[in-house]
């Protein structure tokens, strides 16, 4: 390994004379506490390279060791249910209040091993080497390096090993060999390997109203979650790690709050999964690397944490990646940039920015592994614009990268409707792709009047106009008065409004409304539907639009999401009865003149 | 004693707040150093960069009156530390933690460094003992909780002091007698007036002795207000975490802080971001507001409460709009609602507690309480929209609702914001119901069925 001696260092950057060779982005060990930090530039016998931890203390003449390798992590069945740093070393001990700098790897962990590879089989990259059960029960398998293949020579029989005990050998066909354990080493930046694309015709379910109704991300898609401070990005970003439809959550908290993380550890693993009904916290890897934690890691730590969601993937799991937030990585990328000396672009940050955040969002996927399987990448993540300025380069870079886009809104955040997504300026390129799910879903229910093959986007479209007329109607009666609206626009107004209230306001606290399943969404939608419908009809054939705002019915339809009970399946039905049986009994009132 | 060197005649270059030094000793980056000049005075600095040749002192302190020749460099072989014990409590210190109320030197049980180091998030106790402050629009509306960082948003001329005293003079847990509670303050480029009105009001309660007071005052080193709030902060982390006190912190005016930084990142030459703020503005604003919370295993709490002055009243200027994003939640004090003669002015809707969730309802403060809080939320907030409509084709254009809105309006600002003695929870909840009793049913949507009879028509 290299040796290089620091020759001038200045926060977390430093330059070494290098005595060996170094590669560019090799990992490199720096001083007597073995300091992480990572080679960004070669000139002649020099190194620039930035360190993940606390400089305090070091000075010229301190040791470099190159490691040999690129910045990396070892994936492997220790990481479910944990908490990492930034570069993926485990948070776990409790026991130290403080994040010190220089912490060592930990001591390696015991799994129960299963083989399922012979000897003399022939093995590829990223095929399954066997399983193992890890500390929460839970079934894992552990793979081949998707960079290793060849025949198998050695493997060993069932039985409790370390994760990094070397269980297999292989030899490649140019005669060489390599020692497999049951975790593998593999660098951050580079995409791990994949058979191929596939395209996505699936949602994931998030559980939330406007998103999977509205505007859905599918399965390997990605999404962005912009929004100023105080919107309620941490908040639905919790909400979909508790409630999202994938089979692992890895969760980065990147340059946010200490005691968040605090509020994720307390309540995960109380939590049960919506699905296993285990403990949340065995299907979520979280990795914190708080505001106050060295910027450097912040900028490692998506690249550590996306290369563990595809680790997940490349077994056939469906992975879920919540990045909060993107718009702290972007600094983190910013604020390094600036001490290397780079030119500033736009705002400040480094020319390369656009293609950094196109590269991270690729990396989103659903596919066919190595192995053969399927799995997928979902990425959704939030950005915090300054002062909620939604043209500022990250939101504006990130939103040629998604599909999926759910901007927060102040206003609603301000009167405390969430989740605070604006539906005028989020949308959703997935949705068509989704259509023929979500007419799974609404063929399961009970018929509604003459079937048609695409409700779902029927009425999601009816309510998507919806509000943009409550918008256009609303500047309107901002001129001239809301009593001067004409019947028929007081009613769109007062329709839109129970759209708000009743379908997309979902309130993360309630027991009830935490989690809306398709089929309940797909119910409720009806059922608003029907009442607008109804309501245009009897407006139609005279009844006043005070009648019908002051309608019973009215309150248990705004109230369905806390007050229906997901298997409450009879509910809709009776709601629906009295919604006929009321609208029946609206008499036209003799002064209004019909409009139909 | 700890160790230290003293090199003269090592000064090779002074551009601003930089001083170059010939390295003749084998320290640190990071260390800290006291520059003695010719002059007499002294000056704390760090060291920012080293290479074979030179040091890189960034003084912490105004770097006129110095000279290459006498200058004569103390080196500390470590980074700034603060030396602490109990003592400290009932004690005034100036912005980097010397002594100035004439009293004799602190007693040293354990020194530590100011910078801190990062707590980790595992270790942290989640946040939520409700904390009562006495004050309608935080207990009801924006619950604080013990660990928590809350700011003011504040603007000059705005009764932030009156309100920060207010809050230091109540703020107990529900229920519990005379708790072992602490406050240090720490006054960041303050004018005199305002740091003499917190002695006084400290004086007037009795809490003085309970209090740590950092001042740094208008007229002193601005650079040295860099320092300030990490001295005040070292100071409560060992007050909570050692000494095992409920820890409340007042940093006051964080503006001046920000401004501070600005002005040395220029002369350091970094290059500027945003309104000529450095760009790490982010971070660094973090290693202070991080400095939060509770841990496991510990009995003492640092609960934060900083106020900036947001100027020109802008939200959306850098120093208010990344401290929103670090902090958990913000108190927004109105210009509005201070000329209308309400006293707290405090602004509902931008207001905002993130560990609210945490420290009340079932459990804690009332089963209700979450409700109530959401249902008042939603009819402000159409009362505000109801506003603007009026103002623009008046009450007369306003359909009947819209005008009950503005009716509720009115009595939310006057009845439950405004208040001229501390309120118990229960009796701002009682104003809370009385007023929602104004609104028809179906207006009331984020209440259950349970509470609008209990609650609404039981009492109509």
């Amino acid at each position: 390994m290299s040796v290089a001696h620091i020759s001038w260092i200045s926060g977390p950057v430093l330059r070494a004379r290098a005595l060996g060779p170094f590669r560019l982005r090799e990992a490199v060990h720096v001083g007597s506490r073995g300091l992480l930090g990572e080679v960004i530039r070669i000139q002649g016998d020099e190194i620039v390279a930035q360190v993940y931890e606390d400089t305090t203390g070091l000075r010229p003449g301190v040791a470099v060791t190159g490691s040999g390798f690129l910045l990396g992590i070892t994936l492997g069945p220790a990481l479910l249910g944990r908490i990492f740093d930034g570069l993926l070393r485990p948070r776990a001990d409790a026991s130290t209040h403080y994040v010190e700098p220089g912490m060592k790897a930990e001591a390696p962990l015991e799994f129960d091993f299963t083989p399922r590879l012979r000897a003399g089989e022939y093995a590829r990259g990223g095929s399954v080497l066997g399983e193992v059960v890890n500390h929460a029960g839970t079934r894992q398998s552990c793979l081949v390096p998707p960079d290793a293949e060849g025949e198998v020579l050695t493997i060993q029989a069932p039985g409790r090993y370390p994760d990094n005990l070397p269980l297999s050998t292989l030899r490649a066909v140019d005669g060489s060999s390599r020692a497999i354990a049951m975790s593998h080493f593999w660098p951050v930046r580079e995409p791990r390997p994949v058979a191929k694309w596939l395209p996505s015709d699936e949602p994931l379910v998030t559980g939330q109203r406007i998103l999977d109704s509205l505007f859905p991300v599918a399965l390997g898609g990605k999404a962005a979650i912009p929004g100023g401070f105080g919107t309620g990005k941490t908040v639905l970003l919790e909400a979909l790690a508790k409630s999202c439809s994938a089979d692992v959550i890895v969760y980065v908290g990147c340059g946010e709050r200490g005691n968040e993380m605090a509020g994720v550890l307390d309540e995960f693993p109380r939590l049960a999964d919506p699905r296993t009904g285990r403990p949340l916290m065995e299907r979520t890897v979280i990795i914190a690397n708080t505001s106050n934690m060295p910027v450097a890691a912040r900028e490692a730590s998506i690249y550590s944490a996306v290369t563990v969601a595809e680790y997940f993937r490349d077994q056939g799991l469906q992975v879920a990646l919540l990045v909060d937030s993107t718009s702290r990585w972007a600094e983190a990328l910013r604020e390094v940039s600036v001490r290397f000396g780079e030119l500033p672009s736009e705002g400040g940050y480094p020319p390369y920015l656009s293609s950094r955040i196109a590269e991270f969002y690729e990396r989103a996927a659903k596919v066919t592994t190595l192995a053969g399987s399927t799995g997928s990448v979902t990425v959704l993540g939030s950005i915090s614009p300054p002062s909620g300025d939604f043209s500022e380069p990250v939101t504006s870079h990130t939103k040629r990268q998604v599909r999926s886009f759910w901007a927060l809104d102040v206003k609603r955040a301000q009167s405390r409707f969430f989740p605070a997504i604006n539906p005028l300026q989020s949308y959703s390129e997935d949705s068509l792709d989704l259509e023929s799910w979500w007419a799974k879903v609404y063929a399961d229910l009970p018929p509604d009047g003459p079937a048609a093959g695409d409700e779902w986007l029927a009425l999601r479209r009816r309510f998507l106009t919806l509000l943009d007329e409550q918008a256009r109607l609303e500047r309107m009666a901002r001129i001239i008065g809301k009593d001067a609206l004409p019947a028929r626009q007081q009613l769109i107004l007062f329709c839109a409004e129970l759209v708000n209230e009743g379908f997309l306001r979902q309130s993360a606290f309630s027991e009830t409304d935490l989690y809306c399943g398709p089929q309940r969404q797909a119910r409720m939608m009806r059922s608003l539907a029907r009442f607008i419908e109804e309501a245009e009809a009897a407006l139609a054939r005279g009844v006043s639009y005070e009648a019908i705002a002051a309608m019973a019915i009215v309150r248990p339809l705004e109230r369905m999401g806390e007050d229906i009970t997901e298997s409450n399946v009879q509910a809709f039905a009776d709601l629906a009865q009295r919604m006929d049986s009321e609208f029946a009994g609206l008499t036209p009132s003799p002064g209004a003149k019909r409009e139909a | 004693m700890r160790p230290s060197l003293l090199v003269s005649g090592a000064a090779s270059r002074i551009d601003g707040p930089l001083l170059f030094l010939r390295r003749t000793l084998n320290v640190g980056l990071n260390h800290a150093v006291s520059v003695h000049g010719g002059d007499g005075r002294t000056r704390l600095g760090r060291i920012a960069a080293i290479d074979e040749e030179f040091l890189t002192v960034e003084l912490l302190e105004s770097g006129a009156g110095l000279a290459l020749a006498d200058t004569v460099v103390r080196f500390h072989l470590e980074p700034l530390h603060f030396g602490l014990s109990t003592g400290i409590l009932g004690r005034v210190f100036d912005g980097v933690g010397r002594v100035i109320d004439g009293g004799p030197p602190i007693p040293i049980h354990r020194s530590f460094q100011i910078d801190g180091l990062p707590l980790n998030p595992v270790a942290r106790a989640r946040p939520h003992d409700f904390i009562e402050t006495g004050i309608s629009a935080v207990d009801l509306m924006n619950s604080l909780v013990r660990g928590q960082k809350l700011p003011i948003f504040s603007g000059g001329g705005l009764p932030h002091d009156r309100l920060a005293v207010q809050i230091a003079n109540h703020a107990r847990l529900r229920g519990a007698e005379s708790q072992d509670f602490a406050i240090v303050f720490a006054g960041i480029g303050v004018p005199h007036a305002s740091a003499d009105y917190f002695r006084r009001s400290f004086e007037a309660s009795g809490v003085l002795e309970r209090a740590a007071l950092f001042l740094n005052l208008a007229s002193d080193s601005s650079t040295q207000r860099l320092l300030t709030p990490r001295f005040a902060l070292t100071a409560a982390e060992y007050l909570a975490f050692v000494e095992g006190k409920h820890v409340l912190v007042i940093l006051t005016d964080m503006t001046n802080y920000c401004e501070a930084l600005r002005e040395v990142s220029g002369a350091k030459g970094d290059v500027p971001g945003r309104k000529g703020f450095p760009g790490y503005l982010y971070s660094d604003l973090a290693t202070l507001y991080e400095r939060a919370g509770c841990l496991h295993g510990l009995a003492g709490t640092l609960t934060q409460l900083s106020i900036l002055t947001m100027p020109s009243d802008d939200i959306g200027h850098p120093i208010p709009d990344l401290t929103g994003y670090i902090t958990e939640g913000q108190i927004v004090l109105s210009r509005e609602l201070d000329r209308a003669g309400i006293y707290p002015p405090i602004s509902v809707l931008p207001s905002l507690s993130r560990l609210m969730k945490d420290g009340i309802g079932r459990g804690s403060t009332d089963t209700d309480h979450p409700a109530l809080a959401s249902q008042l939320y939603a009819a402000y907030a159409k009362a505000t929209q109801a506003r603007v409509l009026a103002s623009v084709v008046g009450e007369e254009g306003l359909l009947e609702i819209d005008r009950k809105y503005l009716a509720f309006g009115a009595g939310f600002e006057q009845e439950l914001v405004s208040q001229t003695s501390a309120r118990t929870l229960e009796a701002s909840m009682e104003i809370g119901w009385r007023l929602l009793r104004a609104l028809p049913k179906v207006e009331l949507s984020r209440l259950s069925d349970a509470q609008i009879a209990q609650y609404i028509e039981a009492q109509r």
